[in-house]
């Protein structure tokens, strides 16, 4: 059957069984665009080529697939920049096609020419750029496959006009052969006996848990691991979600942002268990020190991690969830029980109370109650800044991939078209964005896809009339000299969401949380709670 | 810091060099030199990256070029273990004054004239980097006017050999 290139690049698409793409057509991607008229491919057009990407993103965390984002070339392929290298960041499996300019024509800088594959070189885990017609079909075959294999991360394909309408003879490969890319799936056995003995001595061990157990799937052996052998767990700001909200032996999220309790646990463990976490500076920047103390554990999927940050006792490079089931059958329970009380004594002693200050609403009571509400299959994007922190250290996850947010990278605007991704990958479930007035005024115009899909987006917006990170930041290391943080002239947000045709409503202390919530979560329709808060309040 | 010599099996495709290049530089690793030609099989390339750095750094080097997917197998050779070899070509002033003594240091280094004109030589020289350096430093008092160095090129010592497929030994 010969197939044009773009028929070749939807074809392919099905193949791999995707059936929600996002993405923005332009002239060097036009042919595609064609082509997509005879799919059922279903394609959300989105206001900007970022939210394309953060949109695949979004559903490929709710979904477990890789997500798929298309752009033109030149802007349109610069402006999804930011998408991949946040997905690059989190490591999380996205397909990125970018029109070009015709082959010859390449290097001449003509009118939306840009290396695409040159720019994106750092941060994506691979990428193509066709010269050949005939290596298309292989070529996608193995994007998608080094894309959702080993550590997940995005692939570009850059794909020039003139190879979208020249014909080929279409067949799809089954199978990628790269000799240089053969990712190791299982533990050394020696090395997973080793962490066993050492778990069976520890007395005060700890499971460090990261965005890797979720991409695994490791979740549950996870939770038994950590019952069964009586170890509390924290969780990175990606990790949230490994083990649930409100399980016992979870002691919160760790690092600058964290708990009191995670970080007291972490500093006076004797075992240190690092699961598909890499040990990030916001995580773990005195990981070093803590290194004097206790022996370290690292399991991850990418050896690159392991030793990068922190030395480690005990390393292991495979996929998590196989070590952990495989540490899980031969393991024996320490003696953790004083350890694990005291931990959990501390979570309950130290667990800030809520205030209930009645002048502005309380960032952290609203998202504590809103979490009360939401079942365990609701979602929470966020955006990036005291938001995050705010939801990440009040939001119960009630399962693995249930918060999305940008961990590594920290893109504010990736939270909205984030959770329109997660929406239409999991249209059952609740979706709710949590964002700052500044962070969500990035993505802002995603309100316009959102009302094309018809989708049912909860939308939070704590309005501090602040960049509030960044102000707490000014008023702790640059003595209170604030620059550039004021954005008191913020738009009406329920005008502006009466103006999409969205429910809306502004509240301004927190005895109206309650019911407000309860109109906010009434229907599966679209509706901005905009909260007033202290522009002066913290963020931990 | 120390010199690390690392034998890297590439695939022979565009963008390779800059893939290779670019992690450098994003990682603050140290490039002492660089070296690539394609090997017996046309489709693979062989870069001889020479590395300034600790122990860390060179672990480092090596686990993040395993990540670039055109990347097939990377040793790093031991010099007790391997030849290095680098060819340098060196245009030094030259009178008829001068030409003699520096004919008679060009012996001493086993180097060879491959060019002259009527106030210049090209001297072609190969052998260990300190080798070169040292000819280099010798003809220095004649004034150099260029050097083009290629950088190290190294091989494993007797039976060991790098290959792209399982027959490594």
């Amino acid at each position: 059957m010969k197939l044009t290139g773009a028929q070749v690049l939807v074809k392919s698409l099905e193949l791999e069984g995707i059936s929600t793409i996002f993405g923005y057509p332009g002239a060097a991607i036009s042919p595609f665009y064609d082509a997509l008229l005879d799919s059922k491919l279903k394609h959300i057009l989105t206001r900007n080529e970022q939210g394309a990407a953060h949109g695949a993103s979004g559903y490929s965390r709710v979904t477990g697939k890789t997500g798929v984002c298309v752009s033109t070339s030149g802007p349109g392929a610069t402006n999804m920049i930011t998408g991949i290298a946040t997905a690059y960041s989190d490591s999380i499996p996205l397909v990125a096609i970018t029109g070009q300019v015709q082959l010859d024509l390449i290097g001449r800088d003509v009118f939306q020419e840009a290396d695409i594959t040159g720019a994106t070189e750092p941060f994506c885990k691979h990428n193509y750029l066709v010269k050949d017609i005939n290596q298309l079909p292989r070529i996608i075959k193995e994007a998608f496959h080094i894309a959702a294999s080993g550590r997940p991360g995005p692939v570009v394909i850059d794909v020039p006009i003139d190879i979208q309408t020249q014909t080929v003879e279409f067949k799809y490969p089954q199978e990628v052969e790269i000799r240089g890319y053969k990712p190791n799936y299982k533990g050394h056995p020696q090395q997973i006996k080793k962490i066993a003995e050492a778990v069976s001595k520890a007395k005060s061990p700890l499971i460090c848990a990261g965005g890797g157990v979720i991409s695994a799937k490791a979740s549950e052996v996870l939770t038994k691991l950590a019952e069964r052998c009586g170890i509390p767990v924290v969780t990175t700001l990606m990790g949230i979600g490994a083990i649930p909200g409100s399980h016992s032996l979870n002691l919160g999220m760790l690092g600058s942002h964290g708990v009191y309790s995670a970080n007291y646990a972490v500093n006076n463990t004797d075992l240190l268990i690092l699961i598909g976490a890499r040990v990030g500076d916001r995580a773990l920047g005195t990981a070093g020190k803590i290194a004097q103390k206790a022996k370290i554990i690292h399991i991850d999927i990418d050896p690159a991690e392991i030793g990068k940050n922190v030395s480690t006792t005990i390393p292991v490079v495979g996929d998590v969830r196989l070590v952990l089931e495989a540490l899980l059958e031969i393991v024996k329970a320490g003696e953790t029980e004083q350890w694990v009380s005291m931990v959990k004594e501390i979570k309950e002693k130290r667990k800030k109370p809520v205030d209930s200050q009645t002048n502005n609403v309380n960032p952290r009571l609203i998202i504590d109650r809103l979490s009360q509400k939401l079942d365990v299959d609701a979602i929470m994007a966020t955006e990036v800044g005291q938001n995050q922190i705010w939801a990440a250290n009040n939001f119960r996850a009630g399962k693995p991939g249930t918060f999305i947010t940008s961990g590594g990278l920290g893109t504010m605007g990736y939270g909205l078209p984030a959770a329109i991704g997660a929406k239409l990958g999991k249209p059952e479930s609740t979706v709710v964005v949590v964002g700052g007035d500044g962070s969500f005024q990035m993505s802002m115009p995603e309100l316009g896809t959102i009302k094309q899909e018809e989708i049912g987006i909860k939308i939070i917006i704590l309005n501090n009339s602040r960049l509030g990170m960044v102000r707490e930041l000014q008023k702790n290391r640059h003595n209170g000299r604030y620059s550039q943080v004021f954005l008191d002239c913020n738009p009406d947000f329920v005008k502006l969401a009466e103006a999409y045709g969205f429910n809306a409503e502004r509240i301004t202390n927190n005895t109206q949380i309650d019911s407000a919530l309860d109109r906010f979560l009434a229907d599966d329709r679209t509706y901005i709670l905009e909260c007033v808060v202290d522009s002066e309040e913290a963020t931990v | 810091m120390t010199k690390h010599t690392l034998s890297v099996l590439v695939e022979n495709r565009s963008g390779v060099l800059s893939r290779v290049a670019g992690l450098f530089s994003r990682r603050g690793f140290n490039i002492d030199s660089l070296a690539v030609g394609v090997t017996e099989d046309p489709e693979v390339s062989r870069m001889t990256i020479v590395v300034d750095g600790d122990d860390y750094i060179v672990e480092q080097v090596n686990k993040q070029l395993n990540k670039l997917i055109d990347v097939i197998k990377i040793r790093t050779l031991e010099s007790s273990d391997s030849v290095s070899r680098e060819l340098a070509l060196i245009k030094v002033n030259a009178t008829p004054a001068s030409r003699t003594e520096i004919m008679q240091i060009v012996e001493i280094f086993r180097a060879k004239i491959v060019d002259v004109s009527k106030n210049t030589l090209t001297v072609e020289a190969s052998g260990a980097n300190e080798k070169v350096t040292a000819l280099e430093d010798m003809l220095k008092q004649f004034g150099i006017k260029e050097i083009v160095r290629t950088g190290t090129i190294a091989i494993e010592r007797g039976n060991r050999f790098i290959k792209a497929g399982n027959s490594e030994e």
